[in-house]
C-alpha cells in the first residue's frame, strides 16, 4: 500500500480509536494514537495475514505487549476486516468481544491475551522460537511501551531473544515518552533504550518519526533483511498523534473524551482526512 | 518385610518426558538451569534441539511456554514450586490461564521435603495459588506410577495443568495390574467406618500406613487418594462421608488453601461434616534432613496416626 494510502487508513484507525474509547467512557486514546501508524504499517503492509482465515498457520504473529493500547489495536482489526467497525462502539462493555485488554479468546486477529505489562513480549519470544524448532517461516512482531520496558520481565524476554538469535522478531518500542506519572524519564528512565537491546545482542534500528511512513517503512525493510539476530525498532512517536489537545499530554493516557472533546477531535480527524483526500 | 521400592516422582517426571516425547514431535521441555534437579535433564539427553533451557528467568520462561502453546506444541514448563507458582503466579495467570493456553506446569521441589535447602525452596503455597486460577487442573501424584500416569493424561488432555512433584524418593504404592489413572477422579484405597482419611502426593503412602496403626487400635479408617486437587472428585468424598462422618484431611501443603481447604468447601456446602487439617500450620519449613522434617512437621505415617487417633476420640 502507497504511504497515502496508509496515512488515510491510520486516519481511519484514529477515529475508530476516538470513537470507540468516548463510547467507552474509558480507555487509553493517547498510546493508541502514538501507535496508530505502526499498527496500519503491520496490518496493512507488512504482515502477512488474512482476516479471512485469523487463525491460518502460517501468518505472521502480533502481540500487543503493551496491551492497554488496545483501542489501537482494535481499531486497526476492524478497518482490516477482521470484524465490523461497529463493533468499536461495544469497547469495554459486558458482553463485548472487545475487553479492555486484549483477549485472544473473545476476538478475531488477536494472537495473545496481554494487558499485564511486560508479559506479551515473552509470549512472541515463544511464538518466535516454536517457529524455529518446526522451520516455520512466519514472523512475529511485539509492540512495546516505552514505560512497560521499565519491567524486569522485558530484558528477561530480551536476553532469551539475543542468546537464541530469533531473527524471526522484531521488538518495537512505542518510544512516546510519556507514562501515566509522567515524563518516562522523570518517572525512572530507560534511556538509552537502543544501547539496552543492543547489550543483549539486538539488531537495533532507531526511527526518528514513527508516525512517518517512509521511516517505518525502511525500518521494517531492514529488520527483514537482518539476519542472526532479533530486531528492535526503537520509534519516537507522539502521544495522542492526531488530536491536537492530546498531543503529548500524559493525562490523555487513560481518560476518554467527553462529549465536546469527543465531537473536536472527530472534527480534525475528518479535516485531516479531507486533506489527505486532497492530494 | 521386603524392602519397598522408593523413587522421587520428580524422576517420574523426567523418565515419562522421555518416553511421551519419542511419540509426540510437538512436546517441547522448558527449563530455568535446573535440568539435574528437575529432571527434565534425562529429556535433554535424548532431545537436546526440543529443550529450552530459558537460564534462571521463570517469568519469562512462563510467558515463553505461553507463546509455544499458541502455536500448537505442548510445552511442559519446568521448575521448582517455589518459582513456577511462586514467582511466576501472576505470568501462570495473565499469560497461561487467562488465555486458556495448553501449557503443562512440571512443578519439582513441592513440600518441606525439599530438606536441606530450607524455607526460601520449600513451597506450602502452590495449591492454593494454582487452584485459584479458573480453568487450572491441579494434580499431585501419590508416586512414582501415578507420577508417570498423570504426565501423560497432562499432555493428552487440552488446556493448562499445574503437576506437583516431589524431590524425596517415595514408596510406590499403586504398582497394581489394575491400576487406573483418570484426571479429576479420586481412588480408594482402603474401605472404612470410623473416619475418612482424604490426602495427597506423599501423604497418601503415610496414610495408609497410618491407617494399619489405627486399625490395630480398633480405628476403622478408609483411605481415598486425591491426586486431582482441582476439579475434586467430590462424589468420592461425599460417598465416604455419609458413611464416616468425619474427614481428616493429610498434605504437604499449608493448612490454608490446599487439599484440606478444597474439601472443606465442598463439604460445608454440600454435606457439612467436621474436618481435621493436617498439613503445615501456617509456618515456614526449615533445614533438615526430609524424612525427620515430615516427622517434626507431623506429615509421616506416625504423626497421620496420632492426629487422626486424637480427632476420632476412640
Amino acid at each position: 500500500m502507497e504511504n497515502l494510502e496508509l496515512q488515510k487508513t491510520a486516519n481511519e484507525v484514529r477515529k475508530g480509536i476516538v470513537t470507540a474509547v468516548h463510547a467507552a467512557k474509558a480507555g487509553h486514546p493517547g498510546g493508541s494514537l502514538s501507535a496508530a501508524d505502526v499498527f496500519t504499517y503491520l496490518y496493512f503492509e507488512e504482515m502477512n495475514i488474512d482476516p479471512k482465515d485469523p487463525k491460518k498457520a502460517d501468518r505472521d504473529r502480533f502481540v500487543l505487549s503493551k496491551g492497554h493500547t488496545a483501542p489501537g489495536l482494535y481499531s486497526t482489526l476492524a478497518n482490516r476486516g477482521y470484524f465490523p467497525v461497529e463493533d468499536l462502539k461495544t469497547l469495554r462493555q459486558i458482553g463485548s468481544h472487545l475487553q479492555g485488554h486484549p483477549c485472544i479468546q473473545h476476538t478475531p486477529g488477536i494472537d495473545m491475551s496481554s494487558g499485564s505489562l511486560g508479559q506479551g513480549i515473552s509470549a512472541a519470544v515463544g511464538m518466535a522460537l516454536s517457529a524455529k524448532l518446526s522451520n516455520d517461516a512466519y514472523r512475529v512482531y511485539t509492540l512495546l511501551g516505552d514505560g512497560e520496558i521499565q519491567e524486569g520481565q522485558v530484558w528477561e524476554a530480551a536476553m532469551f531473544a539475543g542468546h537464541r538469535k530469533l531473527d524471526n522478531l522484531v521488538v518495537i518500542v512505542d518510544n512516546n515518552g510519556l507514562q501515566i506519572d509522567g515524563k518516562v524519564e522523570d518517572v525512572c528512565s530507560p534511556y538509552p533504550i537502543d544501547d539496552k537491546f543492543k547489550a543483549f545482542n539486538f539488531h537495533v534500528i532507531n526511527v526518528a518519526d514513527g508516525n512517518d511512513y517512509d521511516q517505518l517503512r525502511a525500518a521494517f525493510k531492514e529488520a527483514r533483511e537482518t539476519k542472526g539476530m532479533p530486531t528492535a525498532i526503537v520509534m519516537k512517536t507522539v502521544k495522542g498523534k492526531g488530536v491536537s489537545y492530546m498531543e503529548n499530554q500524559a493525562g490523555w493516557h487513560g481518560k476518554a473524551p467527553n462529549d465536546e472533546e469527543y465531537a473536536t477531535a472527530m472534527e480534525e480527524l475528518k479535516k485531516a482526512g479531507e486533506a489527505l483526500c486532497q492530494k | 518385610m521386603p524392602e519397598v521400592k522408593k523413587i522421587a516422582t520428580r524422576d517420574s517426571y523426567g523418565n515419562a518426558l522421555v518416553e511421551l516425547g519419542k511419540d509426540h514431535d510437538n512436546l517441547v521441555v522448558l527449563d530455568a538451569d535446573l535440568a539435574a534437579a528437575t529432571k527434565t535433564g534425562v529429556f535433554k539427553k535424548e532431545f537436546p534441539e526440543r529443550h529450552i533451557d530459558c537460564g534462571i528467568a521463570e517469568c519469562n520462561m512462563m510467558g515463553i511456554a505461553a507463546g509455544i502453546a499458541a502455536t500448537g506444541k505442548v510445552p511442559f514448563v519446568s521448575s521448582f514450586a517455589m518459582f513456577a507458582a511462586g514467582r511466576a503466579f501472576e505470568q501462570v495467570r495473565n499469560s497461561v490461564g487467562y488465555p486458556h493456553l495448553n501449557v503443562k506446569i512440571g512443578a519439582t521441589h513441592a513440600g518441606i521435603s525439599v530438606g536441606e535447602d530450607g524455607a526460601t525452596h520449600q513451597c506450602n503455597e502452590d495449591i492454593a495459588l494454582m487452584r485459584t486460577i479458573p480453568g487450572m487442573t491441579v494434580i499431585n501424584p501419590s508416586d512414582d506410577v501415578e507420577a508417570k500416569a498423570a504426565v501423560q493424561a497432562a499432555y493428552e488432555m487440552d488446556g493448562p495443568v499445574y503437576l506437583r512433584f516431589g524431590r524425596l524418593a517415595v514408596p510406590v504404592i499403586n504398582d497394581k495390574p489394575d491400576y487406573k489413572f483418570e484426571v479429576g477422579k479420586g481412588v480408594l484405597l482402603r474401605e472404612g467406618s470410623d473416619v475418612t482419611i482424604v490426602a495427597t502426593g506423599l501423604c497418601v503412602g503415610a496414610a495408609l500406613e497410618a491407617a494399619e496403626k489405627l486399625a490395630a487400635d480398633g480405628i476403622s479408617a478408609e483411605v481415598i487418594n486425591i491426586h486431582t486437587i482441582k476439579p475434586l472428585d467430590e462424589e468420592i468424598i461425599l460417598n465416604s462421608v455419609k458413611k464416616t462422618g468425619k474427614v481428616v484431611t493429610a498434605e504437604e501443603h499449608s493448612v490454608i488453601g490446599g487439599l484440606g481447604s478444597a474439601v472443606c468447601d465442598c463439604l460445608c456446602e454440600k454435606n457439612p461434616a467436621p474436618v481435621y487439617k493436617i498439613g503445615v500450620n501456617d509456618v515456614y519449613g526449615e533445614s533438615g534432613p526430609a524424612v525427620k522434617l515430615l516427622e517434626k512437621y507431623g506429615l509421616d505415617a506416625q504423626g497421620i496416626y496420632e492426629k487422626t487417633k486424637g480427632f476420632v476420640g476412640k
